[in-house]
């Protein structure tokens, strides 16, 4: 994500843009990530090993800073879904993109998650990031009290308020568009994957193919027995490059449009939720208003200032949420067209090496007698 | 297909020099002198160098023969010579040249016998230098059994080399193509013809570029009489493709979708080829079936075909073969050669069987990618227009056309593929059917002669017995018929000599062309792979350039120009080259 200018005082020790995630050991069951960042004070490198209960662990920590004013309007940085190593097909599905590869792609999505989090004006105040990103030991895995952070599919009464109309041309503007939006980009993110996985399966059987070749050399003199074999060596070489060539594309995708799209899809999730918990306090204000009128003289003065309490609450969310709205927009644009281009850059690459390839290949076949 | 639709094989790179016997097509359109084909006529230069005057008399006589339905090439005319039958004029003239005055005198001395002859001599080349080759050729046809005097010496065991020197010597000069599929009537009785287009500088044709109609069921009838004819000597003959219902229907129906588009023109590449195997082989070329197919304007209707529906070629095959290895007697094979060949072949069959898989599937990935990527293509153009940043929603609707336009490309290399590859692989397992047919016709010539043989022995007994029991009358009838029987047995004995020595000849030339076929397939199939990435790489380079375009010109939404901002983000907007201050509100 963008780079956040330094100036706003941050608690956290270590460069924001530094943050990585190394490695990933497996034992197991359990996969540990290795995360590397540079200290602010040039000193070094901190070494640290979470697990994905880990990273939850902080997640839950962001999501419960009920002090900060206007916390709900944040959008929160989304967490991938958890990985599992013998994944069930339903894991994979959710996964998506993340699942493909040698869990490269999964490392690539930790990594955006931890530098949003580090970057984001809010956020990174909170002590327990630089906890997580610093301290050798591992964090407290005590699971943090429930907060009013669930997620939207939970409560089925909580989707009616959904589609309540908004007070803010803004932000009623800001809802549709995130309501299309996120279908779009989550369907553009299932096709992708559809053409990635086709593109695999292509490389395999280009895989057997070449093999299957190999078993029609035949040993002999005689010339043309000779001549036939060459030709099938030959072929079987054109086709492992062939296969190379088909596993960079689908590599590449996945690295960059892949990964993009299926961040972007994650993002919309997140500002929807974002959304959402702004609508449901609106609901609570209009409630409160209301009771506030048909209150009995007795209870008026708790009424009012319930409403109060509200209404401030209100106005803070407001205030956040268009701050992050608007970098959001700003910073999902460029990553996406980031993603863009270097899909493009990966793309001419591969399809120029395959190019020279084949063209050396062709060499051969023609100057073969 | 309603309309009559231009079809030109499959886009591949401009046409290169191909290889003779194999053809490309470039536009293929009308019949007269616009050459459809590539040039590959190094050939007639040598028509044109001076002969003796046997040329003038050969071409003179060849017009006026006339006899292009009869058999030209007849059988050897007792010459105690070594023939070799090659139908190349070209070669003649030159043997002509270089093997000097004897050569001449042969044939010029030949010329003043009948027509027939005359024909026949045409075609000889008088390899005075090869006096050992006995690869005789029996050419197709009705056999000449008067002319035919056997003599059993001149045919020595020919030594591989030279069997293989003769093959090199063989060369071509006539390019056909199957173009223009158009439909033909309409419902169930309707049918597809193609244009069958020659072109040739041999002599024994009526004109130099010709082209008629022809349906499928024609193809299967010149296969049909090929087959009847040829089945004594021991040739490969090329298989035709297979009938199908299922993709006729559908043409016949009158769908125009692509699928019987494909199939049409997946149809018509395989006749083509098919042809082109036909006219590249030496003997089968001499045939006039084969001729009156390429030149006659109406052909009687083939019947007969219905057995080689479906996969009903390689059925026959193997039944044929059954039939053979359910001989009772079993065949002493005193030259290892045959049946290592056979060996091979069968193993070969089987590789290329598993190949034609693998291939089926590359092919069904392929055609699957091509449906995803156009799946993707809609859905990224859908989210282009959802898309508010209007520089955003233009990367990405001009990213959906790259798409669209990669499917076409994924399109085009499933169709190379499947064209190249899995035609290739299924032409040559039914070629190597053939090829197995062809050991079987030797088994059962030798079978033949050894019946022969065993009745001959019935016979020579019967006659002891009779002259034992002093019947006279009774005698003679048994000694004509031990004359007839042994004559039988030396004929016998001969063709299976001769059958060896064809098949012999047919598997080396068969396994020379494989190779080469092979070699131009994957060659064409390279640079159309080729292209296809040069394409990518061009329509990449351009989406790179649109993208950026859009990155550098970042149109921002209208409403965030409302709305005041915290410094830090004026600061940010500026620091990416925007300037905002004329905006705060």
């Amino acid at each position: 994500m963008m780079e956040e200018v330094k100036e706003a005082a941050s608690v956290l020790s270590v460069h924001d843009d530094s943050i990585r995630v190394t490695e990933v050991l497996k034992d197991g069951d359990t996969l540990t990530f290795i995360i590397v960042s540079q200290k602010l004070s040039g000193t070094g490198e901190y070494h640290v090993d979470r697990t994905y209960e880990d990273f939850e662990w902080l997640q839950q920590h962001l999501f419960s800073q009920e002090d900060v004013p206007g916390i709900q309007g944040v959008i929160f940085p989304p967490l991938p879904a958890k990985p599992q190593v013998n994944a069930s097909s339903r894991s994979i599905k959710q996964l998506g993109f993340l699942a493909l590869g040698e869990c490269q792609p999964y490392c690539k999505a930790l990594e955006a998650f931890l530098q949003q989090v580090a970057t984001h004006t809010i956020l990174s105040k909170n002590k327990a990031v630089e906890v997580f990103l610093t301290s050798s030991d591992p964090p407290g895995r005590q699971k943090v009290k429930k907060n009013i952070f669930n997620r939207l599919s939970q409560a089925v009464e909580e989707m009616r308020k959904e589609g309540h109309k908004d007070v803010d041309e803004f932000f009623q503007n800001e809802r549709d568009h995130n309501l299309v939006l996120t279908g779009c980009t989550k369907t553009a993110a299932e096709k992708f994957l559809d053409v990635v996985a086709t593109e695999q399966k292509i490389a395999v059987a280009c895989g057997h193919f070449s093999t299957a070749l190999h078993l029609c050399v035949e040993p002999g003199e005689d010339p043309d027995k000779q001549a036939f074999s060459r030709v099938c060596v030959k072929l079987s070489e054109v086709f492992e490059s062939i296969k190379k060539n088909m596993t960079s594309v689908a590599e590449n995708n996945v690295n960059t449009l892949g990964l993009g799209l299926d961040l972007e899809s994650r993002y919309q999730e997140a500002e929807r939720e974002m959304l959402f918990r702004r609508t449901c306090k609106l609901v609570e204000l209009e409630n409160a208003r209301r009771n506030a009128e048909k209150a009995k003289p007795v209870k008026k003065a708790a009424m009012e200032e319930v409403k109060k309490a509200a209404e401030t609450e209100f106005e803070q969310i407001s205030g956040v949420a268009k701050q992050e709205i608007e970098r959001f927009q700003g910073a999902r644009v460029e990553m996406l067209q980031q993603a863009l281009v270097s899909w493009c850059e990966k793309q001419l690459l591969t399809a120029k090496e395959s190019a020279d390839q084949f063209n050396q290949h062709l060499e051969v076949f023609r100057g073969m007698a | 297909m309603a309309a009559s639709s231009d079809r030109n094989p499959p886009p591949f790179p401009t046409a290169e020099e191909s290889e003779p016997g194999l053809c490309d097509m470039a536009d293929a359109d009308s019949d007269e002198g616009e050459d459809i084909f590539v040039s590959n006529s190094h050939y007639s230069t040598l028509l044109i160098s001076p002969c003796p005057n046997g040329l003038q008399t050969v071409m003179t006589a060849r017009l006026c023969g006339g006899c292009l339905q009869s058999n030209p090439v007849s059988v050897s005319r007792g010459v105690s010579q070594p023939d070799r039958v090659t139908e190349e004029p070209s070669d003649l003239f030159s043997e002509e040249e270089e093997a000097a005055s004897s050569t001449a005198a042969k044939a010029n001395g030949v010329h003043s016998d009948d027509d027939n002859d005359l024909f026949a001599d045409a075609n000889v080349e008088l390899s005075t230098d090869k006096s050992g080759s006995s690869a005789r050729k029996e050419p197709s046809g009705p056999r000449h059994a008067s002319s035919f005097t056997p003599s059993p010496a001149a045919m020595q065991p020919t030594s591989l080399e030279q069997l293989e020197e003769e093959e090199a010597k063989d060369s071509f000069d006539v390019d056909v193509a199957v173009t223009n599929p158009e439909k033909v009537g309409d419902g169930m009785n309707a049918y597809v013809a193609y244009k069958v287009s020659t072109r040739t500088s041999l002599p024994m044709f009526r004109s130099k570029v010709f082209s008629v109609r022809r349906r499928f069921s024609d193809f299967l009838g010149l296969y049909e009489k090929l087959s009847v004819k040829q089945s004594l000597h021991g040739c490969i003959i090329p298989p035709p493709p297979e009938k199908s219902v299922v993709g006729m229907t559908k043409v016949k129906v009158g769908m125009d979708d692509p699928s019987s588009v494909e199939f049409v023109e997946r149809r018509r590449a395989a006749l083509e080829r098919y042809l082109q195997r036909v006219v590249s082989h030496p003997s089968l070329l001499q045939d006039p079936d084969v001729r009156e197919f390429l030149e006659r304007e109406d052909l009687p209707r083939a019947v007969n075909t219905q057995a080689l529906s479906g996969a009903g070629f390689l059925k026959m095959i193997n039944k044929a073969s059954d039939a053979v290895n359910k001989m009772t007697i079993k065949m002493n094979e005193s030259d290892t050669w045959f049946e290592d060949k056979f060996q091979e072949v069968e193993n070969e069959e089987q590789q290329l069987r598993k190949l034609h898989v693998v291939v089926d599937s590359l092919v069904n990935h392929r055609k699957e990618l091509c449906g995803n990527t156009a799946v993707f293509a809609k859905s990224l153009a859908m989210l282009g227009n959802s898309e508010d940043n209007t520089a955003l929603s233009r990367a990405l609707s001009q990213l959906a056309e790259v798409e669209d336009k990669m499917e076409q490309l994924h399109q085009e290399e499933a169709a190379s593929d499947f064209f190249i590859f899995a035609e290739l692989l299924g032409d040559y397992i039914r070629l190597l059917g053939a090829v197995r047919g062809c050991f079987d016709q030797r088994m059962r010539a030798w079978q033949r002669w050894q019946e022969a043989q065993s009745t001959l022995q019935k016979k020579r007994e019967a006659e002891a017995k009779l002259l034992w029991a002093n019947k006279p009358d009774k005698l003679q009838q048994a000694k004509e018929e031990i004359t007839e029987w042994e004559a039988r047995v030396t004929q016998y004995e001969r063709d299976f000599d001769r059958i060896g020595m064809t098949v012999r000849k047919e598997v080396l030339r068969f396994e020379k062309e494989k190779a080469k076929d092979f070699k131009s397939q994957i060659i064409k199939y390279l640079e159309a792979m080729l292209q296809s990435q040069q394409r990518l790489h061009q329509r990449c380079s351009t989406g790179k350039c649109d993208l950026e375009v859009c990155v550098v010109k970042r149109a921002v939404p209208s409403f965030y120009i409302r709305y005041a901002r915290t410094s830090h983000e004026q600061r940010r907007q500026t620091k990416n080259g925007e300037s905002r201050s004329a905006v705060l509100a």
